[in-house]
């Protein structure tokens, strides 16, 4: 049996997230991630506007924080400077989905070597839950009291199915994180975004879809239950799309 | 020797650890509140623990920590 | 100083900001500063440099920001509209103390405007970049070989005190060909060493760095802003920088900047040859603002006329450097229609006329 402990590349700060959030998960993973691949001191790593704009204290890696939705961008600026260095963005489904859809598509297109970790909560959690461009039809937020009206507010993105039809993509994948074997397929999928930047083979975006609890107004528990019954219907898991656009050389 | 150590102040009870356990020995004490307001998780059965760290993966707030049992746990 | 050779106001800039160190150029397509993109997009793959087209403007400030919180030397441009849509970002850059140079090659607005020649974005650029409580430097070339001049500053100054620094042009600037002389010197393409802020990889040899504007405690907040003015009462005691002509006996000073300088120095010329003691003053640093040289220029002089490709921007500031001591007034053209020298001193006979 192996030991569990806390990975190096996450810092010692408390963090801020509402109980149960699965926000905490995935930074654990992508720190394991950082951790096994050895890349601490090479990484750097640019959060969004959202609940997770203090990420850049929970990572030990260096940190940037972007303006709300230009995550894609900043880290296209990093790492255009810095080819061997590896750049992940940190991104929710507002940030990354609605005012920074532009930024997404097109470092997505230009197929930049970087990983982006989205994190789909159907909510915008960070401004109290309001309608996301996630938010399925039917639910209620904030600003959809009456259950989001597609003849209204139209429809949900889809970002890994977008995406997974420009050529620049090199990884399109959707993970959950709401038990341990999932956690372990969202992982190796983390991983296999920062090997395809290693590589310099494309541009990878790993979708994990996460609870809100505090916003759905539910337990953590329920909030599982959601997830799994609601949004998995909705936002089917899978690999969208898989293989290096590039050979080894980035050629 | 504990097997499944949480960190007192860390720990925000939100339960997954609870759902995540397989031996259903993980529950959330009422008695003590930690400094953010939790009551918070424990193992109620050290000899029952596998190490399995299902709960340590599901924590969201990296708070519990495993150690494999075997010679250290006598 | 190598041999002259006749280039474009925005490619002489372009092969400046190449032999400044600039490593990284992000930008978008806009009238009239395309020139400096479609040179870079020649010039950076040869110098081992990145040239890179974004998918807008917003991006491409974002990716400015990037490259410099990596601690690279890198540089946008645009123009007027442009520039309004890079704004947030600009902001983000300076609340984060990041250095980058960013070129504005103005054209006549608001709104589309139009694509000729103005200098209405004094007020953007000087004032109103972006929201929050921050100065960036701004340098006002007026002459193709100042074009070039003024970049390689802007890098040193944005360095030196880790802002943004703009490079204020104008579409009659940017177009204009005039003989220019660059640095003989190798180029070398900048890198992190002496920026030990710089997000680019701790290496396993330092605490991690964090490249941020958010400070969610008020008095931490207020104090990092106090910090940085701290640092622009320096940039303003030292970095202001000025040109005056003939103001030593003037009666009348003539303030321009930028290509309005060199009519306003047509006009003042005339003037002379007339008969007439007119002095001309150029500011060249926009912020800090030429405060101690203008008043410096104005000592003889009964009246000031301020002269923009404008309504009156830059009128303002004057009017505050001087305190009022003297009239000032104002002749201008906008919406990309440039003041003739005869209009000019047209004005100068009209002011001096009415002095009698």
């Amino acid at each position: 049996m192996p030991d569990f402990k806390r990975p190096h590349a996450l810092t010692d700060v408390y963090l801020h997230y509402c109980p149960g959030c699965t926000h905490g998960i995935v930074h654990r993973l992508v720190a394991e991630v950082i951790d096994e691949m050895e890349i601490e001191g090479d990484t750097i790593g640019v959060c969004p506007v959202g609940c997770s704009v203090m990420a850049y204290d929970y990572f030990n890696c260096d940190m940037m924080e972007a303006s709300h939705g230009r995550a894609p961008a900043v880290a296209t600026g990093i790492k255009r400077a810095n080819p061997d260095k590896f750049v992940f963005t940190y991104q929710g489904d507002g940030d990354l989905a609605a005012i920074g859809t532009a930024e997404t598509v097109h470092a997505a297109t230009r197929g930049e070597n970087i990983t982006v970790i989205f994190i789909n909560n159907t909510t915008y959690g960070m401004t109290g839950g309001q309608m996301a461009p996630t938010t399925l039809p039917g639910q209620i937020t904030q600003t959809t009291p009456y259950g989001r009206n597609t003849d209204i507010e139209g429809f949900p993105v889809k970002m890994c199915e977008m995406l997974s039809q420009l050529d620049g993509v090199a990884l399109a994948q959707r993970v959950t994180v709401i038990d341990p074997a999932n956690i372990r397929k969202a992982k190796a999928a983390i991983r296999k975004g920062f090997e395809y930047q290693k590589n310099k083979q494309g541009f990878s975006i790993i979708e994990v879809l996460s609870t809100c609890p505090t916003n759905w107004g539910m337990t953590p528990v329920q909030a599982v239950e959601r997830l799994k019954n609601d949004m998995m219907t909705y936002y089917p898991l899978g690999v969208y799309k898989d293989g290096a656009v590039r050979n080894k050389e980035g050629a | 020797m504990q097997k499944m150590t949480v960190e007192f102040d860390r720990c925000k009870g939100c339960g997954l650890c609870v759902t995540a356990c397989p031996k259903k020995i993980v529950e959330i004490q009422q008695e003590k509140l930690n400094k953010k307001g939790y009551y918070t998780a424990h193992c109620i059965d050290n000899d029952a623990c596998i190490a399995c760290a299902m709960c340590a993966m599901m924590c969201p707030d990296c708070a519990i920590t495993i150690t494999a049992g075997g010679k250290d746990n006598g | 100083m190598a041999e002259k050779s006749l280039m474009k106001g925005n490619e002489a800039l372009a092969e400046a900001a190449l032999r400044a160190g600039c490593k990284c150029f992000f930008g978008y397509p806009i009238t009239p500063q395309t020139e400096i993109a479609a040179y870079l997009s020649k010039r950076m793959p040869k110098v081992g440099g990145v040239f890179l087209q974004a998918e807008s403007e917003v991006a491409a400030i974002n990716m400015v920001y990037g490259c410099a919180g990596s601690g690279i030397r890198c540089m946008t441009s645009s123009s007027s509209p442009g520039i309004s849509l890079k704004s947030e970002g600009i902001s983000y850059i300076a609340g984060a103390d990041l250095p980058c140079v960013i070129i504005d090659v103005m054209r006549g607005g608001p709104g589309l405007g139009g694509i000729q020649p103005s200098q209405a974005d004094y007020y953007q650029i000087t004032k109103g970049v972006g929201h929050g409580d921050y100065h960036i430097i701004v340098l006002a070339p007026s002459t193709v070989q100042e074009m070039a001049d003024c970049v390689t500053k802007a890098f040193d100054l944005a360095d030196k005190y880790r802002m943004p620094a703009v490079v204020l042009a104008d579409g009659l600037l940017g177009q204009m060909m005039e003989p220019v002389a660059f640095d003989d010197a190798e180029i070398v393409m900048s890198d992190a060493s002496e920026k030990p802020w710089a997000a680019n990889g701790h290496g396993n040899k330092r605490k991690h760095n964090i490249i941020n504007s958010l400070y969610l405690q008020a008095p931490e907040l207020e104090q990092t802003i106090r910090d940085r003015y701290e640092r622009y009462k320096k940039i303003e005691a030292e970095e202001t920088r000025a040109v005056a002509d003939y103001c030593d006996d003037a009666e009348i000073v003539v303030v321009a900047y930028g290509s309005t300088a060199r009519l306003a120095k047509s006009a003042v010329d005339e003037a002379r040859k007339q008969g007439i003691k007119a002095g001309v003053f150029r500011p060249v640093t926009l912020y800090p603002f030429p405060v101690k040289e203008l008043n410096e220029a104005v000592k003889s002089a009964k009246k000031v006329l301020t002269v923009e490709m404008s309504m009156g921007q830059m009128v303002d500031d004057v009017k505050l450097a001087i305190n009022c001591s003297r009239p000032v007034e104002f002749f201008g053209r906008t919406g990309g229609v440039i003041p003739a020298p005869n209009e000019i001193l047209t004005k100068i006979k009209e002011m001096i006329g009415g002095n009698e």
